[in-house]
């Protein structure tokens, strides 16, 4: 966080993790999980998997733009896996004001959500409304079926907080390929059959380069293994105004055929690998990234999941492993992802 | 205040003195002339507080609209023809979210082949949608019930469509009555939501229904229409108190009370029709026209009070079922169960092919001498359909049908009688 960065180096990692030990933090930059302060936006009893990835982001993104609204927040959700574990009728999970209209048109729903509001604001004489909009979806309700909504919410730069929770496939409807899945993984319907198994190389779109395009104010990514970074991220945007985009990798138990208790060090060696760069950027431009401390080769990451197993099955692929490696290796150079020195 | 102005210029006014809150817009004919003039409006700031919004489809323009709607805003947006079928999912989203938007529709016939002129087709396409869908006979009506609308889906807390033809009205300079601010404040109350998106009194709309409820979710949105059988006549009776003319309601008859043969039709074509009827009751021939003002919810009882003493009935209609016939006449045909009545179904005016007085007086008079074919298209040019259904006889790659089509005609693309 940028406050940390302006204070003394932290020196103090819990063995083998490098995570900061929390109790070493001065008590504003602590990590509170269980609090009575805190909202439960997303509250207990949904009906999530066990390890859901995407559960754990939207409780840690949510609540963060509550407490930086003051509790003032809207959320428009599009169709998908957070939609329907949250919501069986009449049961909610959600304790906040809360939408879901259809699959593609989170972000439009959200323009109509904050122009509302704007509205509302101008008629009473100010000149913001306090309360804010975001909206969520996962990356089929985002990079594919919602795009168009979302580009034109991006290019309007409306006053909506976009967030996409990425698993990386249609978990919701039995894992099927989206536009977000990344090369060589096994889905419904890219299956591990042929000479080229799993999802073609390259294909797919990578939405934060494309909301980077529109140089709306705000663009970010984050991963569930560094919540803190996600919370300070999701702050940082509510304190903007305008369209902002923030992608979370969420990985899926279920869709990646990973053990549950695997969900944070698998997105943690996204980050070490190189295959999800977590940075952020104003305006179109990449002000900051955060540092890869041990660089590990992606097999690391692709291992603990099922949905790679053919790359290593048999005599494996070494020639697709290469290439996953080569992106991974295009991402660290693009984004400078490597720590200068690692201090321990 | 009186003014000649155009159709969509004085539905624009209409709007506006309604104080809409939110306005999507996006272009397609021939609707586009009314966000225009509405966009200019807020621009100025005559109206206002409004926010004007410049969407990327139809598809976000009913979703922005939805947006706007669930968080409390007054909200419009106008479409026609691809744009309402684009917009078609969330069309039934909002009415299954029971959200009061108000949007016209300027009637358009439905591509392939592309043709941007007036017929039935969009609307009819959206019929079981939930939305209440008024049709407007003229474009004084077509401001009127605007007006009537905003009041109509908020105090049912659905959306509703007012339909008015393409081009024929939408395009039409005439004389208008433009009422007063004072006035449409007086009759339309300020919007007061049933359901808000409200930090201080947080909801969840559009939770997920399974096979527990989803009846009787459904159920009461007919309920609703339903109602609205109650409610549309009554809003129309306030209307006529406060501005001193008849617009809306259900249905509208024109010399029905002793006819034999009954017309009935939507929309504009309803003024021909009458002109028509005139000259035929001037020749001692018992006819009339039975206007539908409110297509949904359907006046069951009305159309049938209407229709019960006649001896024939014709549905006149714009948009036809492919495979099947009328939809309108289908909807008479149910008003009319139990009853021993000549039934028929003319289509006519698709596409945008003028309706004549002239095709009118041969095609009635046919239904009258009882020799019209149950199911007519009006005007069909014979020669072109055989020699097109021949040419697909003799050879397989008979080619697109429309150009061929066109190439036999050996004109323009619209063919006005």
């Amino acid at each position: 966080m940028d406050e940390q960065s302006n204070s003394a180096p932290i020196r103090f990692y819990q063995t083998g993790t490098f995570t900061v030990g929390n109790r070493l933090l001065d008590p504003v930059h602590r990590s509170v999980q269980s609090s009575i302060e805190r909202n439960n936006s997303l509250n207990s009893g949904h009906r999530a998997c066990q390890g859901c990835g995407e559960a754990l982001g939207a409780r840690y993104a949510v609540d963060a733009a509550m407490r930086a609204t003051d509790g003032q927040l809207i959320a428009v959700n599009a169709t998908g896996c957070l939609e329907v574990f949250s919501t069986p009728y009449p049961e909610t999970s959600w304790q906040l004001p809360w939408i879901h209209s259809l699959f593609g048109n989170a972000a439009a729903v959200g323009t109509g959500v904050a122009a509302a509001l704007k509205i509302k604001a101008r008629k009473a004489g100010l000149q913001h409304n306090d309360a804010r909009v975001i909206a969520q979806g996962g990356d089929g309700g985002t990079t594919d079926i919602g795009f168009g909504c979302l580009s034109g919410m991006f290019e309007r730069n409306d006053d909506v907080l976009y967030i996409c929770y990425d698993n990386e496939a249609y978990m919701n409807t039995g894992v099927q390929r989206s536009s977000a899945t990344p090369p060589a993984a096994h889905t419904a319907t890219t299956m591990a059959v042929g000479e080229h198994p799993g999802a073609e190389f390259g294909q797919g779109k990578n939405l934060p380069r494309i909301a980077m395009a529109h140089e709306i104010p705000y663009v970010a990514t984050a991963t569930v293994a560094d919540l803190r970074d996600l919370e300070s991220k999701v702050h940082k945007a509510m304190n903007l105004r305008g369209a902002r985009y923030l992608h979370i990798l969420v990985p899926c138990p279920l869709g990646w055929g990973a053990a549950s208790c695997d969900t944070i060090k698998i997105a943690r060696l996204a980050c070490e690998s190189g295959i999800f760069p977590v940075f952020e950027a104003l305006y179109g431009e990449v002000t900051r990234v955060t540092k890869i401390r041990r660089r590990v080769p992606v097999t690391e990451y692709l291992k603990l999941q099922k949905r790679f197993a053919h790359l290593f099955a048999g005599d494996g692929r070494p020639d697709m492993l290469a290439h996953i490696q080569a992106e991974a290796d295009r991402n660290i150079r693009r984004y400078d992802l490597l720590a200068e020195e690692v201090t321990a | 205040m009186l003014k000649q102005t155009e159709g969509s210029r004085a539905v624009a006014e209409a709007v506006a003195l309604c104080r809409p809150e939110v306005i999507c817009a996006y272009p397609i004919s021939p609707q586009t002339h009314i966000v225009e003039g509405l966009g200019e409006m807020v621009k100025r700031g005559t109206l206002s507080p409004c926010e004007f919004i410049n969407v990327e489809s139809e598809f976000a323009a009913m979703s922005v609209a939805i947006g706007s709607s669930a968080a409390g805003a007054r909200t419009y947006t106008a479409t026609a023809s691809q744009g309402l079928l684009f917009m078609a999912e969330a069309v039934y989203n909002a009415s299954g979210l029971g959200l009061p938007v108000v949007m016209t529709v300027a009637n358009r016939a439905i591509g392939a082949p592309i043709n941007i002129w007036n017929d039935h087709s969009d609307s009819m396409s959206q019929r079981d949608s939930g939305w209440l869908q008024l049709f407007a006979e003229t474009n004084q009506e077509a401001l009127d019930l605007h007006i009537q609308a905003f009041k109509l889906a908020e105090e049912l807390s659905m959306p509703v469509m007012v339909c008015m033809d393409g081009f024929i009205l939408t395009h039409a300079y005439e004389r208008v009555d433009i009422p007063t601010q004072a006035e449409v404040d007086a009759f339309l109350p300020p919007y007061e939501p049933r359901q808000v998106l409200d930090p201080a009194e947080p909801v969840s709309i559009g939770a997920m229904v399974g096979p527990e409820a989803f009846t009787e979710v459904r159920y009461l949105a007919h309920a609703k229409q339903l109602s609205a059988l109650e409610v549309i006549p009554r809003i129309a009776q306030e209307f006529a108190a406060r501005f001193g003319r008849q617009s809306g309601g259900l249905v509208r008859g024109y010399q029905t009370d002793d006819a034999e043969t009954i017309v009935v039709a939507l929309g504009s074509v309803i003024g021909t029709l009458k002109d028509t009827v005139d000259e035929m009751r001037a020749e001692r021939i018992k006819i009339g026209v039975l206007g539908i003002q409110s297509f949904r919810p359907f006046p069951l009882a009305a159309v049938r009070a209407a229709l019960q003493n006649a001896k024939r009935v014709v549905v006149l209609e714009k948009s036809f079922s492919v495979g099947l016939g009328g939809v309108v006449s289908t909807d008479v045909r149910v008003a009319l169960s139990g009853l021993q009545l000549h039934g028929y179904t003319v289509v006519a005016g698709l596409g945008g092919r003028a309706i004549t007085k002239t095709s009118l007086h041969r095609t009635l008079r046919e239904a009258i001498a009882g020799t019209l074919q149950p199911l007519t298209f009006m005007d069909l040019d014979w020669r072109i359909v055989n020699r097109q259904l021949e040419r697909e006889a003799q050879v397989r790659r008979s080619g697109p049908i429309a150009e061929n089509l066109l190439r036999d005609i050996g004109g323009i693309a619209v063919k006005v009688v």
